[in-house]
């Protein structure tokens, strides 16, 4: 049984149909990659799925259980976590204040048990790899590399014992070794038995690390696949031949 | 690491050094003697406290200008409270209440209605200056009835030569330190003004802790005015009017910087013994009262340049 099955959904902006119809399950410890050009309807997807928007039709299921009300608390209760695209990381703060952001070791009195938190950090830094260089908890996030930021962001959803990952375009504006050090942070996750949706409009950027791709175009599933089905190669033809059939449709 | 850290207040406290070892070679009679510390220290703990919780609002992203005036209207309760016969001591809480409530207010104002803090707080210092005058008609309230009185005592009393409300000034610098650094108000505060959005995406409420912030520093205001009045023995329509300038100056010579989410407590003591000892030292170096403003200026510009070059690992 997939973990979170979101059935038929449908999200319309004033008269623009963002979403029709779209289904996508996600089963234990699978990376699925959302593929799509700009404005394919991912974000919308996205923002779904995370409890961000509502959806205006459609079914959401945790464990195989109807969910009646759907938000980022509930979704979030359900495990979900998303790795916002700018991060949502205080950059003048240390790696532990980030991590505990919002939700703090606290002691009597809404006092802070710093100790515990630099522990738990120190744990959670040495358990990701984030040993590349002289970081440790007390570390500002404003010296880290784009890529080590998207670990402490990832690390943060991981501390928090999330099922589900959404990264949003996590490689962006990263070269490629520092993309290659996020893949390893979501190869951590997986190995944490997290699953994670990888949203991307570069198919290199995802097909090493997706078990199962779903490409969206103007708010539909356009093509659906596992990786066994298919290579980077074919994959990218699809998607440039979807891409064709939009500019013929539009001239 | 422990110097990294504190970067900003050791900075601080090397200009504060440098500048008493000036005062004090200048005039070693005067800078060896305890007697010209204890009449510093008669006013210096309303430095103290107005810069320390103005750390607050400055590392949130905000700026607080309306607490002379929030200093003056509490003042102005505490004597009409102690004018009417309310005894000295109970006569406090109204103040503090009036000074938290208009915190609260200056909070509503930028959370809510989300104006500038920098125009709604100016604004707030005139209209609550005003409401002093017209109230007032430019009269003061004596309080003698008041000296003597163990609440008296107690806020402005004299330890030998010691002034009390240094200790004070001390002990609330501790507790600051402790809310900035180990409580999550504090934390938070630095996440905010860090980062505000980020801050809501992980759950921290925004408008609430800044409200907090500006609450707090209406409190601190409250007990300055009422410092400042027992100290005078008398209520002033001006009290606190003077302080806005030199009291913004401590915050930011003390190493807060101007753009938020980092700042320094024990920097903001600091800053304020440095502001609290120009006037005093001046004047004991044997210039006239026309050198002060001079001396303020080039001494918060020295330090600020200062601060600009020492700086670790932030934001350049």
């Amino acid at each position: 049984m997939p973990l979170f099955e979101f059935k038929n959904l449908s999200k319309r902006f004033g008269r623009i149909e963002a979403v029709s119809g779209v289904d996508v399950s996600i089963g234990e410890c699978e990376v699925v990659g959302i593929l799509g050009d700009n404005g394919a309807g991912k974000s919308t997807m996205v923002g779904m799925i995370a409890g961000v928007y509502q959806p205006d039709n459609g079914e959401i299921l945790v464990d195989g259980r109807r969910m009646t009300k759907w938000d980022v608390a509930i979704a979030r209760g359900a495990g979900i976590e998303t790795v916002f695209q700018d991060r949502a990381l205080a950059d003048q703060q240390s790696i532990t204040t980030n991590i505990f952001m919002g939700r703090e070791i606290r002691k009597a009195l809404g006092f802070i048990d710093v100790r515990r938190q630099r522990q738990e950090s120190a744990t959670l830094i040495r358990e990701m790899g984030l040993t590349s260089r002289l970081i440790d908890p007390d570390t500002a996030i404003l010296t880290l590399s784009g890529g080590e930021r998207q670990g402490v962001s990832i690390a943060r959803a991981l501390y928090y014992r999330a099922k589900l990952v959404i990264l949003d375009e996590p490689t962006t504006a990263l070269s490629l070794t520092e993309s290659e050090k996020v893949f390893q942070f979501i190869r951590k996750l997986k190995d944490e038995r997290c699953s994670c949706i990888f949203i991307s409009h570069n198919i290199y950027h995802s097909y090493d690390i997706c078990d199962r791709f779903v490409v969206l175009d103007r708010g539909k599933i356009a093509y659906q696949c596992s990786k066994e089905e298919t290579t980077a190669e074919s994959l990218i033809k699809d998607m440039q031949k979807i891409a064709k059939g939009v500019n013929r449709m539009s001239s | 690491m422990i110097f990294d850290k504190n970067r900003m207040a050791l900075g601080a406290f090397g200009f504060f050094a440098a500048l008493m070892v000036i005062f004090i070679i200048a005039r070693p009679s005067l800078f060896l003697q305890p007697d010209i510390y204890s009449a510093v220290f008669v006013t210096l703990p309303v430095f103290v406290i107005m810069s320390v919780s103005l750390v607050f609002v400055v590392v949130a992203g905000e700026i607080d200008l309306a607490f002379p005036s929030i200093i003056g209207v509490s003042a102005w309760v505490y004597g009409i409270m102690v004018e009417i016969g309310v005894s000295p001591g109970l006569a406090f809480l109204p103040a503090l209440f009036v000074g938290g409530l208009a915190g609260f207010v200056n909070g509503i104002l930028v959370t809510k209605v989300k104006l500038s803090s920098l125009v709604s707080t100016l604004g707030m210092n005139f209209f609550l200056r005003g409401l002093i005058n017209i109230g007032t008609q430019g009269h003061g309230i004596s309080l003698t009835n008041v000296t003597g009185t163990v609440f008296e005592q107690v806020m402005v009393g004299k330890l030998g030569i010691f002034p009390v409300q240094m200790l004070w000034g001390v002990a609330f610098t501790a507790m600051g330190w402790f809310l900035f650094n180990r409580h999550n108000f504090g934390l938070h505060i630095r996440c905010i003004g860090d980062n505000r959005d980020s801050s809501r995406e992980m759950g921290i409420n925004v408008e609430r802790t800044k409200v907090a912030a500006f609450i707090l520093v209406g409190l601190c205001a409250a007990v300055a005015g009422v410092w400042t009045s027992l100290i005078n023995q008398t209520f002033y329509p001006t009290t606190g009017d003077g302080y806005m300038l030199q009291i913004l100056a401590a915050v930011f010579v003390g190493g807060t910087p101007t753009w938020g989410g980092v700042g320094t407590i024990v920097g903001s003591f600091i800053g304020a013994c440095t502001i609290g000892f120009i006037e005093t030292g001046v004047i004991a170096c044997g210039l006239t009262g026309f050198f002060t403003q001079f001396f303020y200026g080039l001494i918060i510009i020295l330090s600020l340049t200062g601060h600009r070059f020492n700086k670790g690992k932030t934001r350049l």
